[in-house]
């Protein structure tokens, strides 16, 4: 199977050990990974932030450099929903203001054919036990977009779950939201902070040396808010303990 | 929309100073999180709540879109039942009718059983300047108004209030609107029922004039419904000679039978209950039975001009049950009051600025008065999508556009202050059309890394003030693509980082 990563531009800029987890993990699997040079962002900033008529050039783009693929495979429930969740809108929106079918049309076929990641993993390939070595506690935040967005359930949680060595301990509060929300962060930056300082509270209370979710941007928000608290917390992405084994430890 | 809140600094500014008030955010933590859990299990309990749920959507659309012919045959049923219907376009002619309906009495006071809407129009100021004095006989908006406070929250509007706190207030202000609180009073939950049903009771004897709101009118038979906890609305409802109700025209159903959907819902998203303890019903008046003047003030105050928005008319399905606000981050730390206005929480960030308009700071602010988690959505008992709401209003206060108002169309030009963001917007939007464009970015800043700031300056100052900054890797993950071909060649570089947050790993 030949799969394109889409990767999202806050993982290609600041994360790229993430894109190399999921490269890694999907190659392991039997999966052939491709990277789209053309790719850059699938518009959810512009989106969220009430710039919609900007998003659309960007998701016209997006279906231009996936279209042709079986698969789209993005370690991001944010990006992801944003494509399975938001795109359709867009398309329904430009017929709506009678601006035509095209932007639906050529959004249709690269919207079922996303998945993101802990999704492609378990309903598409099928496997739980990607045979991953990570000798840590571990708690799980399951973040709004994957949870409320993407419905991804338990699906993360049962592959940390198969990881060997992993030890899962439950987040108290684990639904709230980490009180990153795009730039909500940066318009209400003081809910904002509270609501990450609470979220590392909790995660700090359950003893795990890392707080694991599959998107880097909550990621971001609550590595700088550990940061910041000084808490011996790690963040760590879900590809990253995914790919990781005992031949090739994460570092 | 009242002129209450009028003067509220915008969001984030108001919500700062609640951030930092520990005893509010404990007060509100402790009573959304419990709210919270009996709700979800209150919920729980219904296999067909999910069918519930979608059946009191559809009954709300259906009627907004029938309002017309529903609020006409509401009229002629109310009418027909001995009652009197009174249209308001708003606040100020709503609170005028009001006012003359209660002089008309020879009355100078009211008692009124907790209501939205007329906290919405401000009556009870209305009527003080008019030399009438209105007293709530909810609890909570007893303790709210005894407090010369604000309500803060839909269902329980002394929330941010602890035991301690509402002790103090009966003890201090009691004596000067009725009957003292009892000497020595304690802050248990019984004692402090039992000031409150003192001090009530006296009110209730001697008034001649009830007003209330109502959560639902049935268009078929003319009948108002009010759910509530303690009796007190009942006796409102009954006891006095004139009643008054203010009513929003969005709070119609059809018929009866689609009061059964929402007898369940409500009660079990609002206090989660099984069943709610307090439904009084009541149809123009009767004979040796209650009020025998009834008069229903139906109240637009922005609703037309809502539901001419097909995106936005969704708000107007609200029961008011506040699910929203209690399973909602932004609210547990922001408090009530940041949202400035008597509708606070996820469906007041997008009632109020399609009731009032954009035009405020506060109002214009409310739609980013959220992270657009979508927990709101999911609690919501007619399944407001207030996210793609928020998102909508979003739109509407950075690009302006076409809106109703007044009943006439009107084009709303884009709210002052977001010209940075456009012009950031725009420049992204070009880059990211441009993989080129993006790939030199990233590699300026992979190279200049060691040069960047630890505390960003503008807008940016928000985010590095409370959290670190992320590390910029050494290598984009294009270029690492590029140049070890997808990994099969060469090593990655020694970067060091992820970046997160700069923790090692």
């Amino acid at each position: 199977m030949r799969v394109a990563l889409f990767l999202t531009c806050v993982n290609d800029t600041l994360y790229p050990d993430t894109g190399r987890a999921v490269v890694k993990l999907l190659t392991r699997l039997g999966v052939e990974v491709d990277f789209p040079m053309a790719q850059t962002c699938c518009g959810q900033a512009h989106y969220n932030t009430g710039y919609r008529h900007q998003a659309e050039p960007l998701a016209r783009h997006f279906s231009d450099v996936f279209g042709e693929y079986e698969a789209i495979v993005t370690p991001s429930g944010s990006c992801g929903a944003m494509v399975k969740e938001l795109y359709p809108r867009l398309g329904e929106r430009a017929r709506a203001e009678g601006r035509g079918d095209s932007l639906a049309q050529a959004l249709a076929p690269v919207v079922p054919k996303t998945y993101e990641l802990t999704e492609f993993l378990v309903d598409v390939l099928g496997v739980t036990d990607v045979g991953a070595y990570y000798p840590h506690s571990v708690t799980y935040h399951p973040t709004c977009h994957g949870l409320r967005g993407l419905r991804l359930g338990d699906r993360p949680r049962r592959l940390l779950e198969a990881v060997q060595g992993l030890d899962l301990v439950e987040l108290p509060g684990a639904e709230e939201c980490c009180g990153f929300g795009g730039t909500f962060a940066v318009k209400n930056p003081d809910v904002s902070a509270a609501m990450g300082a609470d979220k590392v509270r909790n995660a700090e209370s359950t003893g795990a040396e890392a707080l694991c979710a599959a998107d880097n941007s909550c990621l971001m928000h609550l590595g700088g808010t550990m940061a910041r608290l000084r808490t011996p917390l790690r963040p760590v992405h879900i590809a990253e303990i995914l790919a990781s084994t005992e031949e090739e430890p994460l570092a | 929309m009242s002129g209450t809140f009028v003067g509220m600094p915008a969001f984030p500014k108001a919500a700062h100073e609640a951030v930092h008030d520990d005893t509010l955010r404990g007060n509100l933590r402790h009573a959304t999180h419990t709210i919270r859990d009996k709700r979800a299990r209150a919920v729980d309990e219904l296999a067909d709540f999910a069918l519930l749920r979608e059946a009191g959507k559809q009954i709300k659309d259906h009627t907004l879109r029938h309002l017309d012919r529903y609020l006409v045959q509401l009229e002629e049923s109310v009418t027909a039942a001995g009652g009197t219907v009174h249209w308001a376009a708003d606040a100020d002619e709503a609170n005028r009718i009001v006012a003359d309906l209660v002089k008309a009495t020879g009355q100078s006071e009211v008692v009124k059983v907790k209501s939205m809407a007329t906290q919405e129009i401000g009556l009870n100021e209305a009527l003080e300047a008019e030399g009438i004095a209105a007293y709530e006989t909810d609890l909570a908006e007893l303790i709210v108004q005894l407090g010369h406070d604000r309500p803060s929250h839909i269902l329980v509007p002394a929330i941010h209030r602890n035991r301690g706190e509402i002790r103090d207030i009966f003890a201090r202000e009691m004596g000067s609107w009725g009957r003292p609180a009892p000497d020595g009073l304690a802050d248990s939950p019984a004692e402090l029922a039992e000031a409150a049903r003192l001090h009530l009771r006296e009110k209730f004897l001697r008034a001649k004039v009830g007003i209330s709101g109502a959560n639902f009118m049935v268009a078929e038979t003319g009948t108002l419904v009010v759910l509530e906890s303690e009796g007190n609305g009942r006796m409102c409802l009954t006891l006095p000679e004139t009643l008054i109700s203010v009513v929003g025209i969005e709070k119609i159903v059809p018929t009866w039978r689609d009061l059964e959907v929402f007898l369940q819902t409500l009660p079990r998203s609002s206090t989660a209950e099984r069943m709610n303890p307090y439904t009084t019903t009541w149809t123009g008046t009767t004979d040796g039975d209650g009020p025998t003047t009834f008069h229903l003030v139906l109240l637009d105050n922005g609703r037309t001009d809502t539901l001419a928005d097909t995106v936005g008319r969704q708000a107007l399905r609200c029961i008011r049950c506040s699910a929203c606000l209690n399973v909602c981050p932004v609210y547990e730390r922001a408090g009530g009051h940041a949202y400035g206005s008597v509708y606070p929480g996820p469906i007041g960030a997008i009632l109020s600025p399609q009731l009032r308009g954009t035009a405020s700071e506060i109002d214009a602010s409310l739609p980013y008065a959220s992270s657009l988690c979508g927990a709101c959505y999911d609690v919501c008992p007619v399944a407001i999508d207030i996210p793609e709401v928020l998102v909508h209003l979003r739109e509407r206060v950075v690009q302006g556009g076409e809106v109703t108002s007044g009943g006439a169309k009107v084009r709303l030009k884009p709210a002052k202050g977001h010209a940075a963001e456009r012009a950031a917007m725009r420049a992204a939007g070009w880059a990211f059309a441009r993989p080129a464009a993006l790939r030199a970015g990233q590699r300026f800043a992979s190279r200049t890394r060691r040069l960047h700031p630890r505390k960003l300056p503008g807008p940016g100052k928000a985010w590095s003030a409370s959290r670190e900054l992320p590390k910029v890797p050494a290598e984009s993950f294009r270029d690492w693509w590029q140049r070890t071909n997808g990994g099969t060649t060469g090593k990655s570089p020694n970067s060091g980082t992820s970046g997160k947050g700069g923790a090692a790993k």
